[in-house]
């Protein structure tokens, strides 16, 4: 039995909340499966909508997608007190709960991911397979299913293929997401989570925190391996990017107004917590250096038309201040919604523990883990399709 | 099927669970755990739908509809009651596990809203000298109180449960007779019923990796004994008896007094009945 990790707390709390439910592993949850959804769309920009800029990343993205992806489940997992019974979940699901479709919802999307990466990827498999020798002939020999057709009509058939994935999968995936902000939102428990807004504010910030993720990478990767930046690339993640964030952002803000605007009973806790103990996360880290502030640079950018290196080093600035305001949005719904009693006279302190299993290292592996399945995959099935030196000029 | 009776007694509900998951594991040829677990449930709904014997083969779940009342104006903060339910239950002695509890509200003159603890406030905890032994302190003797009191709280055994509405396995039941279970051989530990709740009255059994909460000690009602926290009320602030009895004392409580439930609002109809709420009592 792990210790007990207790939450201290100010006014009146019940007894049995002292004892903080879902842990950091529950904030992380969301992150990923936002990030599948989010990577996913920059990848069906070229794949479902046939936007020619976004190919140099495409590939990559659905590679990142897929990353995430393998990895969601595993917070839960952690999470629960009887892990060798995750799949009851799925055996014998409790229709009436929000929860039971998820591990399906998840399969099918893993399903679908998976699918459309061995159509996005398969010619060049077979390539691989005739011209490797040894054990990784017969790797990609298998991964292609022994089939080294790659006519123009059997290319014709992928491309269907893909087409139709990814029309399933745009819908899919942020299918998945809003489902994981129905979660929290269908809850009458929480004031805090309550929201008819909750899964659409998860959609946008989704789609914000993947495209973000993705431009990040895909720079990280363009210096690794020495080449040019697809600059045209760049800049439609870019407009992305900005577009969806002043979404998100107004969207999050409304929910917020709606909140305080009702005023309803116990209203004075929450102005208590939000402008104490939340302050700094939410307002400042959330929606000042994560949100408004990124939106001000790419805006500044976009207006003065800036390029190379200044366009490139603002980006990364804006887009990792991105993902750490989608984490931490993510981490002031999960927690922030139980630092407020139930009793909405009280306030709570969740204070993660450094070891254990819902610890903070647990946490930072989660977090890397889909990172270096990514590597591996960038190395079996290299994604990249330069352009060349022609083509960006 | 085993309920939650983690006092870890012999029961023979426990007993049928065993017997029937030995049948499933013997039937689940090449099969996991999982499916044996599932299989036992399964034919745990069908016991408990077809036959009328649950969770003693002499009791018969569908003639009795319990409910609860409390009357917190007889409520003398004696927290026997916590005590009595914690050693009936086996829940663990400390101030984060809690069946049941009990809230003191205190208004001091010239403050408009009621100032709240319950017996696991670390001040409280301070005057008992252990976390294990639950006592009020003294911290209100030097003010001018113009009104105080003390609100029992536990489960509800609500007619429409956002627990059992939440729980992704279905491991979390209401009863035929009204009392919300919880198979602990089935629960998950996602503690997804814990957040659902809106009165805070369940809570994570790190032993058993499960949810627990107030069963109205469903071993004893049973079996025609009261819940030990009734049992063990010096003033009768606690109410228990079956609906269905026309003469019993939850009938007369009920409608003999003008009654409350807490948290209407949201729709959880809840089977315990309060007299003597305040409009500070969440």
């Amino acid at each position: 039995m792990e210790m007990l990790v207790t939450a201290p707390y100010t006014g009146y709390v019940y007894p049995n909340e002292t004892i903080i439910p879902w842990t950091l592993l529950i904030a992380i949850y969301p992150y990923l499966t936002g990030l599948v959804a989010g990577a996913f769309t920059v990848s069906s920009m070229h794949h479902a909508f046939g936007m020619e800029r976004f190919k140099p990343v495409a590939r990559f993205a659905l590679l990142t997608s897929l990353s995430c992806m393998v990895f969601v489940p595993l917070p839960l997992i952690l999470h629960l007190g009887h892990p060798e019974r995750a799949m009851n979940a799925m055996i014998t699901p409790h229709v009436s709960s929000a929860f039971a479709m998820f591990g399906f919802f998840a399969a099918f999307y893993m399903v679908l991911l998976a699918l459309e990466c061995w159509f996005v990827f398969r010619v060049d498999n077979v390539a691989r397979a005739q011209s490797s020798t040894g054990l990784l002939r017969t790797f990609y020999r298998a991964i292609t299913l022994w089939s080294d057709d790659v006519s123009a009509n059997a290319r014709e058939y992928d491309r269907k293929w893909l087409l139709a994935l990814a029309i399933i999968g745009i819908p899919g995936a942020h299918g998945l997401h809003g489902y994981v902000g129905f979660v929290y939102g269908s809850l009458k428990s929480r004031e805090w989570w309550g929201s008819d807004l909750m899964p659409v504010i998860f959609i946008f910030s989704a789609v914000i925190s993947g495209m973000a993720l993705c431009i990040v990478l895909y720079i990280f990767a363009a210096k690794v391996r020495r080449i040019k930046i697809d600059f045209a690339c760049l800049k439609g993640m870019t407009y992305v990017l900005w577009g969806f964030m002043m979404f998100a952002l107004l969207l999050e803000a409304l929910g917020f107004a709606n909140l305080v605007y009702k005023g309803k009973e116990g209203i004075e806790i929450i102005i208590e917590y939000v402008s104490g103990p939340l302050f700094v996360r939410y307002f400042v880290v959330q929606f000042g250096f994560g949100a408004l502030l990124p939106i001000m640079i790419i805006g500044g950018m976009i207006a003065r038309d800036t390029r190379g290196k200044a366009f490139i080093i603002g980006l990364t600035i804006s887009s990792l201040l991105v993902l750490i305001s989608v984490f931490m949005m993510r981490w002031n719904v999960v927690i922030g919604g139980q630092e407020i009693s139930k009793t909405m006279k009280g306030l709570l302190t969740y204070i993660p523990p450094l070891y254990g299993r819902q610890g903070i290292l647990a946490g930072t592996a989660v977090m890397i883990a889909p990172f270096l399945l990514l590597w591996l995959l960038t190395r079996l099935f290299p994604p990249w399709r330069d352009m060349s030196p022609e083509e960006l000029k | 099927m085993s309920v939650t009776q983690e006092s870890k007694k012999e029961n023979i509900g426990r007993r049928d669970f065993l017997r029937v998951s030995a049948k499933a594991l013997a039937g689940a040829v090449g099969g996991g755990a999982v499916f044996a677990e599932s299989a036992a449930q399964g034919k745990d709904n069908e016991v408990g739908n077809a036959a009328t014997s649950f969770p003693t083969e002499d009791y018969d779940w569908k003639k009795h509809r319990w409910a609860y009342g409390i009357d917190a104006t007889r409520c003398i903060g004696c927290l026997r009651c916590v005590e009595a339910c914690k050693t009936e239950n086996g829940v663990a002695k400390d101030a984060h596990h809690f069946r049941t509890w009990v809230e003191r509200y205190v208004y001091v003159e010239g403050e408009e809203r009621a100032r709240v603890d319950s017996h696991s406030d670390p001040q409280n905890i301070a005057a008992s000298g252990s976390e294990s032994e639950y006592r009020f302190d003294n911290r209100y003797k030097d003010e001018k109180v113009t009104k105080a009191f003390f609100v029992p709280k536990m489960c509800n055994q609500c007619q429409h449960p956002s627990c059992v509405q939440v729980c992704p396995v279905g491991a979390t039941f209401r009863t035929e007779d009204g009392v919300i279970l919880i198979d602990k051989t089935y629960c998950i530990g996602c503690e997804y019923c814990v957040q659902a709740c809106p009165y805070g009255a369940r809570f994570f059994d790190e032993e058993a990796g499960t949810s627990d909460k107030c069963t109205w000690c469903y071993h004893r009602i049973t079996k025609g004994l009261q819940p030990a926290c009734v049992e063990v009320c010096p003033v009768e602030a606690r109410i228990f008896g079956d609906l269905n009895d026309p003469s019993s004392t939850i009938n007369e409580f009920i409608h003999k007094n003008r009654v409350h439930v807490l948290k209407p609002e949201t729709g959880n109809a809840p089977t315990c009945f309060y007299v003597g709420l305040d409009k500070e009592v969440s």
